[in-house]
């Protein structure tokens, strides 16, 4: 589907003045990097900065969409607005999926003051949106005050968060197995606030004291991380965390604008590549990537030889597929 | 372009009213996804208003609803308010038990097409596919 834009600097005029269906349109056009989505991202450069994004990450089931309902709801009762970017995972195989997370939001449907949009990984590797963070730009610059992110967490895509969000907060439950376990891996080196949901099931308190014992083991050095619990269904909780996503956020603003965050630029360009040369990888029916892949297969080139070459690739012919 | 791979439709499968047999939307929700289309789902018992809220955040192309009781004789009311909102260019569809004199008047307050049970899997996805792509091009906002 080809959808041209009729009036790009008219779309992106009344997103900033922070119209629903603007912002609606603005974000498909980004999605789906349509030539009109760059002007729109130029557009709306001079209005970033006013929203907080936190990032709520965890393995599916542990109630982050759950959590989320209600920490919109302690949100609006402090009077901010709020926009929700919920991503779940594409079939790799279809690329379809079912966009469920905000069944669990539902109250929050017809409040004026809330604004859900569901994205769907697109095959992204990490399994974030590679547009999530340009999307919740657009709701920063429609005037959004806190923009929350829910992503599954697959290892991959908490580092992806971790250079997106302002604030990470890393959900996990009670009975999940080796959970805490899993924990361990590169996300308590990225997480700002560490929640144990499910506060109500028999084994909360134990997982909370195993995660805080955990974290005493670090490096005395380094900033403290609180652990908290919460029931996000009873709703109890709720505050402590928002008060904690405050006093991540004071430390963050003060430290450097968030578009302009180390890495981040980059990490997300060498995304786009990752994808670019994936489609070119896999759709082009030319000789030189036949012969590529023929020259691995016969144990002739190295895996990342042949990457180097698909690479030159894409540089010199161009793509053709 | 060689570069870009194609856009998913995205489509709204829902319910209105009070009317709780789900296991039809979900169904056609698997079949769309299966078809490499981005599916929103809700509960039954959504209000017109959520509707047009949730089509509107979503931005979808076809809304499709599921209706096994009377709950249907309220579409046309979606399709005004759907208008109301600016969102002409969507597309409704309606599945479920409907019958005959009903769907007619559906037919003529805009829905695009009606479905009965025992509705073919492929007959469904092609015409969501070709609905979504009617949507795409009536856009207000390109
Ligand atoms: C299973 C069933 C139930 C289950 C529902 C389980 C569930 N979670 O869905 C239970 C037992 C709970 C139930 C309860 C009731 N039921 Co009942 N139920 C049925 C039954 C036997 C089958 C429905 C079904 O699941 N079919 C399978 C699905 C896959 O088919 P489908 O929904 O038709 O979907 C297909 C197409 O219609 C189409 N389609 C459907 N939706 C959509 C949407 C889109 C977007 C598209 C493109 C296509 C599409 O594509 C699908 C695939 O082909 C029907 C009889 C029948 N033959 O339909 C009665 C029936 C629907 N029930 C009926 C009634 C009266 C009731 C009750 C009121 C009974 C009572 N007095 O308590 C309650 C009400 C429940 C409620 N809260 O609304 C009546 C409705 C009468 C009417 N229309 O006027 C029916 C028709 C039985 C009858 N002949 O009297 N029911
Ligand atoms: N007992 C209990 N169940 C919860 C809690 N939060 C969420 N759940 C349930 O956990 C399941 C998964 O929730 P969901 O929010 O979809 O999890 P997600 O996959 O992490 O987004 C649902 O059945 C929720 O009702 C909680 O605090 N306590
Ligand atoms: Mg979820």
């Amino acid at each position: 589907m080809d959808r041209t834009v009729s009036d790009t600097p008219r779309l992106a005029a009344r997103l900033i003045e922070g119209e629903p269906a603007a912002l609606a349109r603005a974000i498909s056009l980004v999605e789906s990097d349509t030539p009109a989505a760059i002007d729109i991202l130029r557009a709306i450069r001079p209005h970033l900065g006013h929203a907080v994004v936190v990032g709520f990450t965890g393995p599916p089931g542990v109630g982050k969409s759950t959590l989320v309902n209600t920490y919109i709801a302690e949100l609006r009762k402090r009077g901010k607005s709020v926009g929700v970017v919920a991503v779940d995972p594409s079939s790799p195989i279809t690329g379809g999926a079912v966009l469920g997370d905000r069944i669990r939001m539902a109250e929050h449907t017809l409040d004026q003051g809330v604004f859900i949009r569901s994205l769907a990984s697109r095959g992204a590797l990490g399994g974030l949106s590679a547009s999530a963070a340009q999307v919740a730009d657009l709701m920063d610059a429609a005037g959004r005050d806190v923009v929350i992110l829910e992503t599954v967490g697959t290892g991959q895509s908490e580092v992806e968060m971790a250079m997106i969000a302002d604030v990470r907060v890393v959900i996990s439950a009670p009975g999940m197995g080796d959970d805490v376990q899993a924990i361990k891996a590169g996300i308590l080196e990225i997480a700002d606030i560490l929640v144990v949901n499910k506060a109500d099931q028999p084994l909360a308190l134990q997982t909370c004291q195993q995660l805080k014992a955990m974290l005493g083991l670090r490096d005395l050095t380094r900033r403290s991380v609180p652990v908290l619990c919460t029931d996000a269904i009873n709703r109890t909780g709720v505050g402590d965390l928002a008060d904690a996503v405050e006093a991540v956020a004071g430390r963050v603003k003060q430290r450097e604008n968030r578009s302009a965050v180390a890495g981040r630029t980059r990490h997300l360009l060498a995304q786009a590549v990752a994808k670019a040369a994936e489609t070119h990888v896999m759709q082009s029916r030319t000789q030189t990537i036949a012969a590529i892949v023929q020259g691995i297969q016969e144990a002739r080139l190295s895996l990342s030889e042949g990457a180097r070459q698909v690479l030159n690739n894409l540089g010199g012919e161009g793509h053709d597929g | 372009m060689a570069l870009t791979a194609t856009i998913p439709a995205r489509v709204l499968v829902t319910k209105i009213g009070l009317d709780g047999h789900d296991r039809g939307s979900r169904i056609v929700a698997a079949y769309l996804r299966d078809a490499g289309m981005e599916v929103i789902y809700t509960e039954p018992w959504q209000k017109i208003e959520s509707v047009v809220a949730l089509a509107l955040q979503e931005d979808v192309d076809v809304i499709g609803i599921s209706s096994l009781a009377t709950d249907h004789l309220l579409v046309p009311k979606l399709m005004k308010a759907l208008d109301g909102a600016g969102l002409g260019h969507i597309r409704v569809i309606v599945g479920g038990i409907v019958p005959d004199d009903e769907e007619a008047v559906l037919l003529k307050s805009g829905v695009s097409r009606v479905f009965h049970p025992g509705a073919d899997r492929a007959d469904i996805v092609d015409v969501v596919a070709r609905l979504a792509r009617d949507a795409g091009a009536n856009r207000p906002d390109g």
